[in-house]
């Protein structure tokens, strides 16, 4: 089994719709862990629950004739095949072209030479351009995750590939780091981190490390979101109170603007990719429901109706889906609701669920679940048909946040 | 020099009676206790604190400069520094307003001590939320020892959500000890 293949488990439950037939043949030169191209651009294909994967030939590359027969009789709509070459300077060559087997023509052919920290991007690139070509949308594969890991005495916070493979370390603490939220260009993550003894936000920019508090007043600030112009964000205080919402600058300057005015809990904030309206949790119905508003704090409405516990809403890319957290007899799952005609549909079946959080085309989910014990991540299509685990050191993975497109 | 101390129930009855005689409540703001649909039916049995132990005795030294500061300090020790709480609730229990009162008399007989209260909860739920309600189980303990006279300028309400349990496991047990607001001195 290549290497890629066996650092995830795509569990597939039920029978999808759709998959567009696609064979990725193994690259001329592929190596193991991040040269193994192909692989990780399968494994990548797999986990959209797009697509169904099949290696009808071996030993292709991006010069050879297209196969036709035999990708037909292997049901394959368009064939994948290339080579990857490590040059002198440690650099790699990596050459592809994507069939389309019906037509017998080429669909794409490129050739790129990447540094080696970056061959797995590369995979993920590729995989994106046949996303693309394939579905006529975006794909996601390039794109990066935020999460925090615990282990006994360090709390660490990683940025990762969006299959969960080549982390990287943004932040080590021996205190709790909670609640990452990815700014609107994907370079500067804000987070709730207690190293002060206090829940603090603090906004870092991830490729100088340079950091600094944004909301760190008395009592508690958390639960960070970017406004989508990224000039503000929206935080949970109790500096007045309760736990109440306020809209803090970016750069941390002048006074935090109140929100809301209630003796309830208000937490939890998300802007609508508008920017024109918040969703929000609040108890000051009973228990906590999701609710939203204008960004001025005006005219809040309940949104949330089924289930007496709702927390934690994301909202989909194009706003029109809320992603969240309810709460079914003891169990805490992940749902969605459109927005639209009030459609509720639980995504997961496990018990444990926290922090949903969409990919930036919409199309996945990643939450935070356990299993056996130890904190996981998961992906999901929307409908909760395809679901992976996302790789796992044993450690406890939790606090999942998708970043943007680009980094 | 001795201070009574009101009793934190006279107290506390007396607001309760006061905010309901109060008109033109808004409702809506009123805040409600939360409780879970299918935990509302069940008895919850918290796992009380243990208590003192029965051959405790408190040594007091008679002639040493401040005698009642002395007998504040042993009736912290005494009553612990620990309010614990019920599932998704931010009310002070009676078996957590001698902890209270205990507080109120040390911040009481010395003005100048400083004090935070950590609140906590149980693993269950989200960890935002949580925080939040962490918050009100601190602010909970804050407003009960300002009633009973402490200065508000004397302490401190922050919370850790479910961040730092005081047992681990997923055991009403572990959970009922995780629900709680502890008093630590400022450093």
């Amino acid at each position: 089994m290549p290497a890629a293949l066996a650092q995830f488990r795509v569990e597939i439950s039920g029978v999808g719709a759709t998959q567009i037939p696609v064979a990725v043949v193994p690259f001329r030169g592929e190596g193991p862990g991040p040269a193994a191209t192909a692989a990780i651009v399968r494994a990548d294909l797999e986990r959209s629950g797009l697509f169904r994967v099949s290696a009808p030939v071996q030993g292709l590359d991006e010069r050879s004739p297209l196969p036709q027969a035999e990708a037909r009789a292997a049901g394959a709509d368009a064939l994948l095949a290339g080579s990857i070459v490590r040059l002198a300077d440690g650099t790699y060559d990596i050459r592809y072209r994507l069939w389309d087997v019906l037509r017998n023509a080429e669909h794409l052919a490129r050739a790129v030479t990447v540094r080696p920290e970056d061959l797995r991007l590369a995979a993920h690139r590729i995989a994106d351009e046949i996303h693309e070509k394939l579905t006529g949308e975006r794909g996601v594969f390039a794109t990066r995750i935020a999460y925090v890991t615990k282990s006994a005495r360090q709390f660490v916070l990683h940025v990762a590939d969006a299959d969960g493979e080549g982390g990287r370390i943004a932040l080590t603490s021996t205190e709790p780091i909670i609640s990452p939220a990815w700014s609107p260009n994907g370079r500067e993550l804000a987070y709730v981190s207690f190293e002060t003894q206090r829940a603090v936000v603090w906004v870092q920019d991830l490729q100088s490390g340079r950091r600094s508090p944004v909301a760190n007043f008395s009592g508690t600030n958390s639960a960070p979101a970017w406004s989508p112009n990224a000039t503000h964000l929206a935080v949970t205080l109790s500096r007045d109170g309760p736990a109440q919402l306020y809209l803090v600058a970016r750069d941390g300057g002048g006074n935090p603007r109140r929100l809301t005015v209630s003796s309830a809990i208000d937490t939890e904030p998300v802007f609508s990719p508008d920017g024109k309206q918040i969703f929000f949790v609040s108890d000051r119905g009973g228990g906590p429901q999701v609710y939203r508003m204008g960004m001025d704090g005006s005219a809040p409405e309940r949104v949330t109706f089924q289930g007496a516990y709702n927390i934690s809403p994301a909202i989909s890319p194009d706003g029109k889906t809320l992603a969240y957290v309810t709460r079914q007899g003891s169990a805490f799952r992940v749902a969605t609701l459109d927005l639209a005609n009030g459609t509720v549909r639980t995504v997961s079946d496990t018990q444990h669920d926290e922090s949903p959080s969409f990919a930036p085309n919409g199309r996945l989910l990643v939450y935070a679940t356990r299993d056996r014990g130890v904190d996981v991540l998961m992906t999901s299509t929307l409908d909760g048909r395809i679901k992976t685990r996302l790789l796992s050191s044993g450690l406890d993975m939790r606090e999942p946040a998708w970043g943007p497109f680009g980094r | 020099m001795t201070r009574t101390f009101p009793s934190l129930a006279i107290v506390l009855s007396a607001a309760a009676l006061l905010s309901a005689c109060a008109s033109g409540v808004n409702l809506k703001e009123v805040p409600v206790e939360t409780r879970s649909p299918d935990t509302g039916a069940s008895v919850q049995t918290p796992a009380a604190p243990p208590p003192a132990a029965q051959s405790e005795v408190a040594t007091v030294r008679a002639g040493t400069a401040d005698t009642s500061a002395a007998a504040a300090e042993a009736a912290l020790a005494r009553t612990g520094r620990v309010v614990y709480f019920d599932f998704d609730s931010f009310v002070v229990r009676d078996d957590g307003k001698p902890v209270v009162e205990s507080h109120a008399k040390v911040l009481g007989a010395n003005r100048s001590r400083r004090m935070v209260i950590e609140g906590h909860t149980d693993e269950r739920g989200g960890r935002e939320y949580n925080l939040a309600l962490g918050q009100k189980r601190a602010m909970a303990v804050l407003n009960a020892l300002t009633l009973l006279g402490v200065s508000p300028g004397q302490l401190e309400a922050v919370s850790f959500g479910e961040e730092r349990p005081a047992a681990q496991g997923s055991t009403e047990e572990a959970w009922a000890k995780n629900r709680r607001a502890e008093l630590k001195d400022a450093k």
